[in-house]
């Protein structure tokens, strides 16, 4: 399952609809073994197509960086398909490398980019093989709020 | 002389967890037979075709190696490598939602460092 707080939520979901047609994508770096997406981090999508995404090297490598000094993982992994459904195509399935991420996908497809809901949906995707899983929503993280945010403020 | 390695999530079932590494050689190419040696399986992981796969991005001293000559990028004492996996997808074709969600096959486009039915 996946815990997420609906600002997080949110942000994906505007980020999705804010680079609609092109496909966004992004990560929620966490405090390692929290399972807890606390730092939102969009990222440029360096092919810029309503069909692939793919971060830039560099930036990739930045974004590792800041995550090891910070003692962090990425919890979630997130884009959006923007004419099909939140669901993770063969080609997400195959280049899946990050075993312990939840592979968050939105769709912005029928309009939603502009209003409605945005479907959004969480899987895992571990050696080829996809389960989709639960999203649960909250307002804030109970417990240790503080870190939440020291996470988020750095 | 030795060259710090950092080891992706993915490809520390190679070197029993370890997230960094000492490596040695003069290239990046003679760095990958070094840690073979001592990780076997982790080569074909990264090497296809005689090229860093296409969905693997090694840096050395923070440059993406396929802007500075590839595996034949030159190192040197005290150099540090790291080894990401590329963070990509992309939508479906027309059939290809229903494909995998029936288990289809699982083999993706080439490059992708995670598998090792990669590369065909």
């Amino acid at each position: 399952m996946l815990t997420i707080d609906r600002a997080t939520h949110d942000a994906i979901v505007e980020h999705a609809r804010r680079d609609h047609p092109d496909e966004a994508c992004g990560v929620v770096a966490g405090p390692a073994g929290s399972d807890r997406p606390a730092r939102f981090v969009p990222m440029l999508n360096a092919a810029m197509s309503p069909t692939f995404y793919e971060f830039d090297s560099g930036d990739l490598l930045k974004l590792y960086r800041d995550m090891d000094d910070n003692d962090e993982e990425p919890v979630v992994i997130y884009h959006s398909h923007t004419a099909t459904e939140a669901y993770p195509s063969r080609t997400d399935i195959s280049l899946a490398q990050e075993p312990g991420a939840h592979y968050v996908l939105v769709s912005t497809r029928d309009g939603a980019h502009e209003k409605g809901p945005v479907d959004f949906r969480s899987f895992r995707i571990l050696d080829g093989v996809v389960s989709e899983e639960e999203v649960t929503l909250v307002e804030r993280y109970d417990d240790d709020v503080s870190q939440t945010q020291k996470a988020a403020d750095r | 002389m030795t060259i710090e390695v950092r080891i992706p999530t993915i490809l520390r079932p190679y070197t029993d967890g370890e997230r960094a590494v000492d490596g040695k050689g003069d290239s990046v190419a003679e760095l990958i037979e070094n840690l073979e040696a001592d990780h076997a399986g982790i080569k074909e992981r990264l090497i296809e075709d005689g090229r860093v796969r296409r969905f693997v991005n090694v840096y050395v001293n923070d440059e993406d190696i396929r802007y500075t000559g590839g595996l034949d990028t030159s190192l040197a004492d005290g150099d540090s490598v790291v080894i990401l996996p590329a963070v990509a997808g992309g939508a479906p074709r027309s059939d290809d939602t229903a494909a995998a969600a029936e288990g289809g096959p699982r083999r993706g486009p080439e490059g992708r460092l995670g598998t090792a039915v990669a590369g065909g």
